[in-house]
């Protein structure tokens, strides 16, 4: 009982989070980078930030995760970083040679005011920054948004080296958001079965789920490569998925390059890979083809099969915004009861998609952006629950409270499978559905007694 | 060793008054260090003759963290030792944390070690209280006695009131106390009567009144405190006066800040007497 001192008695806190539903910013934004290729991303700070950055991001992928940092100490966060950082170019340029570099900021550097791009320009003057080598910079002072936020900052900060050459060139941009790099392959998968040519950005696959093959390579063969970036302003269309992810970005396109953009759900679960495919299929100009079907068809066809042990189970979640509503959708359509939501990323937005879906349940859910993981405690503990999807971090919850746990999120740093396994589109939501009906089952299998014990379900 | 930090609105005219007075305090027999906390490093130039010292925050700069207390402080006028925090050059970094920084390190260098032998510790503090950093001497009992400069113009005693919040803050968890308002003339109207009246609102003493003189202008000059300058002028009778007022103070207050209303209304009805 870890969390024995958990309250069940609810009272409004205004001034303190326990146990954070979210994490720095700086982290997305170095997930973010990690998608282009060739990028080292640069933790514009002091030592500990990048170190711990990098340690989160390692704990989850399972690869070593390289970033630079400008090794703020007491001079600099008085004088300012700029020295710090023109050397930092200077050395990583001549020592690493990366193609891009991709700098974030962080509380410290934000609050004495550093401006990163008059620093690029300087740096750019000095030519410290070589032909044919760029430099990326997004603002993310961990004391504002989260993980989120900072990831969507780092993708907005790629656009601003989109060209338009005046010609279109027949891609659709595809803006995937915060998902695992299996889940990167998988769009890009079918994406290919569709017959449509396109530029997902950022790409982490082919960098975090890279084979071991004894040989180290600083900077793998995947990732969005800056001509494809620089390509992003002549393409047809974008598809941003997830709006706290990819929105910010997609506009950014639509305004610089008029790239007609179409924010939507991040296609978890059956409805929203729906729309996901019908907005692939318009934007292209293409058929959908048999073999999405089939996916479809056989993603039913189990809901079909497994519906009676997973109707009106309830299920608390936590987890990332752009996420929970696709998820709460999926819940709501094979008639789970979603009844408890959290996220740490602040927006009200948030609350009232998750109200949206859940509209028609013959309850109230609890929903709450900015709220954190004792919330979500104390809210299981007013009102049960079946099931709890979450991150790792869910699991002292589900240990107290002795509720099966689906890991599901960032960060998961103690379980395997997520680099792999893709859990959006078709074959993924069979996954996701695989995960929930064996957590069920399995408390099932171990609760029953001996008369209700089966071997066939 | 008393600790007193000198602060006020920007330009009122308080690294001269603090030099001046330090020039009076020696004349007592006193031991004095100046720390100016003030990225523009101009609070010791008097008392050194110019623009001669290297400031603690330059020397971090170019020595790294291996400094030496020889390297920030300097001699001046009648022995006093005078340190210059220093800072950013104005739009980058943080100021703030300068002061935090320097104050710190002098600290550990035992700048005010007992063996130093100090009656007194003078801060020069930066126009209002406008950050962290800028507090810094009034927290953790740096410095325990505060004088705020400031004249009858409505801006200055407005500082002088907002300052009074933040030291307000920090004595109810510290032994920082208000030791009184200084009123450096601006020939305003009624300002003798209405800056007493203001000290008298805010629990604290007008603890002296420096008329205007063209004196102080011309010590400034020639990179002198007037004692030094012309020890016969009158002006330095008058910093003698404060100093010796300074070093008598036994009136340390917690100030009651007025409300912006009631400090307005003080303004109508001492400009309005004539």
């Amino acid at each position: 009982m870890l969390l024995r001192h958990t309250p069940s008695r609810i009272i409004e806190r205004k001034a303190v989070t326990i146990n954070p539903a979210k994490t720095c910013q700086p982290i997305g934004a170095m997930y973010a980078a990690l998608g282009v290729h060739g990028c080292l991303p640069h933790s514009h700070g002091s030592q500990g930030c990048c170190a711990y950055h990098r340690s989160t991001l390692t704990r989850h992928y399972k690869e070593p995760i390289l970033a630079a940092t400008s090794s703020f100490t007491e001079g600099a966060s008085v004088f300012g970083g700029q020295a710090n950082l023109l050397q930092a170019f200077n050395n990583i340029f001549t020592v690493y040679d990366p193609d891009v570099i991709a700098v974030h900021t962080t509380c410290l550097s934000e609050t004495i005011g550093d401006d990163l791009p008059q620093i690029r320009k300087k740096a750019l003057k000095e030519g410290k920054i070589p032909e044919g080598k760029y430099v990326m910079c997004a603002s993310t002072p961990s004391y504002v948004g989260s993980h989120v936020t900072g990831f969507s900052a780092m993708v907005k900060a790629m656009t601003e080296f989109s060209q338009s050459t005046g010609k279109r060139n027949g891609k659709v941009n595809i803006l995937p958001g915060w998902v695992e790099p299996a889940d990167m392959e998988e769009i890009k998968r079918i994406l290919s079965l569709m017959g449509i040519d396109a530029i997902v950005m950022p790409d982490t696959s082919g960098v975090l789920n890279t084979p071991l093959t004894g040989r180290f390579s600083m900077f793998p063969r995947g990732g969005t490569t800056m001509e494809e970036i620089k390509a992003t302003g002549d393409a047809i269309a974008t598809v941003a998925l997830g709006r706290w992810c990819s929105e910010e970005a997609a506009l950014a396109l639509d305004k610089m390059h008029q790239v007609p953009c179409n924010v939507i759900d991040m296609p978890f679960g059956l409805k929203a890979t729906d729309r996901f495919i019908d907005t692939l299929r318009s934007v292209a100009g293409v058929s959908v083809p048999e073999a999405i079907d089939v996916e479809r068809g056989q993603l039913v066809d189990m809901i079909s099969d497994m519906h009676q042990w997973v109707y009106h189970k309830k299920v608390a979640l936590a987890g990332d915004p752009d996420q929970l509503i696709s998820m709460t959708e999926f819940l709501v359509s094979i008639d789970m009861w979603p009844t408890h939501i959290v996220t740490g990323t602040p927006g009200k937005k948030f609350e009232k998609r998750i109200r949206e879906i859940c509209a028609e349940l013959p309850y109230e859910v609890n929903v709450k952006a900015k709220g954190d993981l004792f919330l979500l405690h104390q809210w299981i503990k007013n009102g049960p629950v079946d099931l709890l999807i979450s991150n790792t971090y869910g699991k002292y919850i589900a240990r107290d409270e002795d509720i099966p746990l689906v890991r599901w999120g960032f960060p998961i740093l103690d379980r395997q499978g997520h680099q792999y396994f893709p859990t959006v589109g078709y074959r993924g939501g069979l996954r996701l559905l695989e995960k929930i009906l064996s957590a069920l089952l399995d408390r099932k299998d171990r609760d029953d007694d001996e008369v209700q014990f089966e071997l066939v379900i | 060793m008393r600790k007193v930090a000198i602060y006020g609105k920007g330009g009122i005219g308080k690294s001269t008054t603090t030099q001046n007075t330090v020039a009076g305090l020696v004349e007592l027999g006193r031991q004095v260090m100046v720390v100016g906390c003030d990225p523009k490093a101009d609070s010791t130039r008097l008392l050194l003759g110019g623009l001669a010292q290297k400031s603690v925050l330059d020397t971090l700069r170019e020595e790294g963290e291996d400094v030496e207390l020889e390297d920030i402080r300097k001699k001046g006028y009648g022995g006093t030792w005078c340190v210059e925090s220093g800072g950013p050059e104005p739009g980058v970094g943080c100021a703030g944390r300068g002061i935090i920084t320097s104050i710190n390190m002098l600290e550990s260098l035992g700048a005010y070690d007992e063996s130093e032998g100090l009656d007194y510790a003078f801060y020069d503090v930066l126009g209002d209280v406008v950050c962290g950093g800028f507090a810094m001497p009034i927290r953790d009992g740096k410095a325990e006695e505060i004088y705020i400069v400031c004249s009858g113009e409505m801006m200055a005693m407005y500082a002088a009131n907002n300052i009074s919040k933040g030291i307000t803050k920090f004595a109810q968890s510290g032994n920082v106390r208000l030791g009184g308002l200084i009123c450096n003339s601006r020939k305003v109207d009624n300002e003798k009567e209405m800056i007493e009246k203001f000290a008298e609102r805010l629990g604290t003493q007008m603890i002296y009144f420096i008329p205007r003189d063209n004196d102080v202008q011309r010590a400034e000059i020639n990179r002198k405190t007037v004692i030094e300058w012309n020890p016969e002028a009158k002006q330095a009778d008058e910093y003698r006066g404060l100093a010796r007022a300074i070093d008598e103070n036994d009136m340390f207050v917690i100030p009651t800040p007025l409300e912006i209303e009631d400090l307005e209304e003080l303004l109508m009805d001492f400009g309005l007497m004539n």
